[in-house]
């Protein structure tokens, strides 16, 4: 595994542990299909959460939450309804979070977390 | 609450309004919306005031920032804003304290310095007036913003200075940045040209007369004659025989130069009469302003309060010299525009120069020149007669003699003229300001026939022009105006019979000769 997947292997950990401390819970991880990957599928109560994580060991080059567009918002509307599909799960109720996570090795990792976005 | 307000100004012509900013921080990925009918340059300024934030040290909020410039229908322009919005969004991340009723003008570096920008003054005026005395602007705006009485204004080099002084933590601030002020003075020209002097220019005693009448009365003035009598030359020493700006005349041109950008080694109030001299190709635009959006002053508004030479006058299109007939009356431009409407001043004194015909040949007995009778008539007949009723004295100039010429420096100069008249200006002063008025060219018509009438012996010779049909009713106020300004000069309480004759001939010199 390259040094860039391992942090964002790592990154994705910490997303998901702080996202079961919401009390949601994890349905699936690192979902593919040919339109992209999916990081974290959860459950909100009765609320599907496609979660996207960004992890970064500084904001030299950006906040991670910067390094996701327009263009990516989009897509992972359409892997929610993809995901969906695959599942033959009806979910009418679907949100898209992005997490960032920015984690200099210091041990204190920061995890900001952005609901319902775009 | 995450949002933050401060205080701008929009300047539509020279009229100044308040803007509220606003802006707003969401839980949303990272954006930097401007809404408020911003223009281009208005939008430009997330990426300035996102970079300007970082580099002093005082990052912006890495979410969606929503600014909102309050009156959303009055269309923004330029980068005046910058500073306002950068202040809003800071306040708004709970970076700074809040701002009251500071008003911010200045545009944001990339490195985090303050940039000056153009028509600072008139916004300042606006501030003061509206109720905001309190005015941060850039370092080398100061001066000039501290020009407008009432003002309170604080002038910083850089973002982090300012929003140190803002209770920013002083922790992260980029304080030992110090950007070198002349970086900001591309415009440094020096001091302006001295006037030329009147010891300059040789014989021409009735040029110079003439000249002497327009200074003290403020009358417009037409000036014909061969190329190389020395028209330019004339009009060219007109605003050094002028009085200094008042005070408040003083502001008004101020606060248009200001507009146009003033250099800044020229930021003071500007005293003397401006003197304005577009060529003869300029479009209706570039003289009475225009421009695409909302409208900019043009030669006519610089020239306000001073002179407007028009120098080769019938080569002008003739749209042009007509569209100079409502400034002429009213003191006054409007100009609508697809983004507004701006009303600039206009009172300037206008000086037409002419050559008698296309080729400049046809004065004294007109023995060289080749155009043809109609080419003469049609050449002339392009200042309107709407135009050159307005102009009071109307004069030709007829190449020097050699007698004259021979005795060089033994002319008057301008600062013995110049004391004449001002105190002719002063006689005005006393006997015009309790109508309100400064110089006998504005006299109304009404005023000139009731309380200003004179003796009928006085007036016969024009009444008999009157009746004759040699003079229009307005051109007869019009040689009344100049009999007074010649009475004036002479330290007479009232123009006499020779006066009104004088003034005649000044009126009708070139008539007569077309």
């Amino acid at each position: 595994m390259k040094a860039k997947d391992l942090l964002g292997r790592h990154g994705e950990d910490l997303a998901v542990g702080y996202l079961e401390t919401l009390g949601m819970l994890i349905v699936e991880r690192n979902w593919r299909c040919s339109e992209g990957e999916i990081d974290v599928v959860a459950l909100d109560g009765d609320v599907l959460v496609i979660a996207e994580v960004k992890t970064r060991r500084s904001l030299d080059y950006g906040h991670p939450f910067e390094a996701v567009g327009p263009d990516k918002l989009a897509r992972l509307h359409r892997l929610g309804a993809a995901w969906c599909r695959d599942r033959e799960l009806r979910m009418p109720l679907r949100r898209v979070d992005v997490i960032a996570v920015v984690d200099d090795g210091g041990g204190s990792p920061v995890v900001e977390h952005l609901k319902g976005v775009g | 609450m995450a949002l933050g307000r401060t205080w701008s100004v929009a300047l539509v012509g020279l009229n100044g309004y308040m803007v509220e900013v606003e802006a707003d921080i969401g839980q949303s990925l990272p954006a930097f919306v401007i809404l408020g009918l911003p223009d281009a340059a208005l939008n430009e300024a997330r990426e300035r005031i996102r970079s300007a934030a970082k580099n002093s040290g005082i990052p912006l909020s890495r979410r969606k920032i929503t600014a909102n410039l309050i009156p959303a229908s009055l269309p923004k322009r330029g980068s005046g804003f910058d500073l306002a919005v950068a202040m809003a969004a800071l306040r708004a991340a709970n970076d700074i304290r809040p701002t009251g009723r500071t008003v911010f003008i200045a545009e944001l570096g990339l490195d985090g310095r303050l940039r000056p920008v153009r028509g600072i003054l008139p916004a300042v005026m606006a501030a003061v007036q509206a109720g905001y005395p309190d005015v941060v602007v850039a370092q080398a705006n100061l001066a000039e913003a501290s020009l407008v009485p009432g003002a309170n204004v604080s002038g910083y080099r850089t973002l982090a200075r300012l929003v140190l002084d803002f209770g920013a933590d002083p922790q992260e601030l980029a304080l030992d940045f110090e950007p070198d002020d002349a970086d900001d003075d591309p415009g440094a020209s020096g001091e302006a040209a001295p006037c030329p002097d009147m010891a300059d220019v040789s014989g021409q005693g009735e040029a110079r007369r003439a000249l002497e009448v327009a200074a003290a009365g403020a009358h417009h003035l037409l000036l014909t004659g061969p190329p190389g009598a020395g028209k330019t030359m004339l009009a060219e020493r007109l605003p050094g025989i002028l009085p200094d700006l008042e005070d408040h005349e003083s502001m008004e041109v101020t606060a248009i130069h200001s507009l146009c950008g003033l250099p800044s080694s020229q930021v003071q109030l500007l005293r003397r009469p401006p003197f304005e001299n577009p060529h003869h190709t300029a479009t209706a635009a570039a003289i009475i302003g225009g421009g695409s959006g909302l409208p900019r002053p043009g030669a006519a508004s610089r020239a306000h309060r001073g002179v407007l030479f028009l120098d080769e006058a019938p080569e002008y299109e003739r749209r042009v010299l007509d569209a100079l007939r409502q400034p002429l009356e009213s003191g006054e431009l409007v100009i609508h525009r697809s983004a507004g409407t701006a009303a600039y001043p206009a009172r300037f004194q206008l000086v037409l120069a002419a050559n008698p015909c296309p080729c400049g040949k046809a004065s004294g007995k007109g023995l060289d020149c080749t155009c043809t009778p109609i080419m003469r008539r049609r050449y002339l007949a392009r200042m309107s007669g709407p135009l050159l009723d307005r102009v009071d004295i109307q004069l030709q100039v007829e190449r020097v003699s050699l007698a004259d010429f021979g005795q060089g420096g033994a002319e008057e100069d301008t600062a013995s003229v110049a004391r004449r008249v001002r105190d002719a200006r002063q006689r005005q002063v006393q006997r015009l300001g309790p109508l309100g008025l400064e110089t006998n060219s504005q006299v109304s018509g009404r005023v000139l026939r009731g309380e200003l009438r004179l003796a009928p012996g006085v007036t016969r010779i024009l009444d008999h022009s009157l009746e004759r049909g040699i003079l229009t009713a307005r051109g007869y106020d019009r040689v009344l105006r100049l009999a007074w300004t010649l009475a004036d000069l002479g330290l007479r309480d009232a123009p006499d019979a020779n006066d009104v004759g004088q003034a005649l001939a000044l009126r009708q010199a070139t008539a007569a000769a077309a």
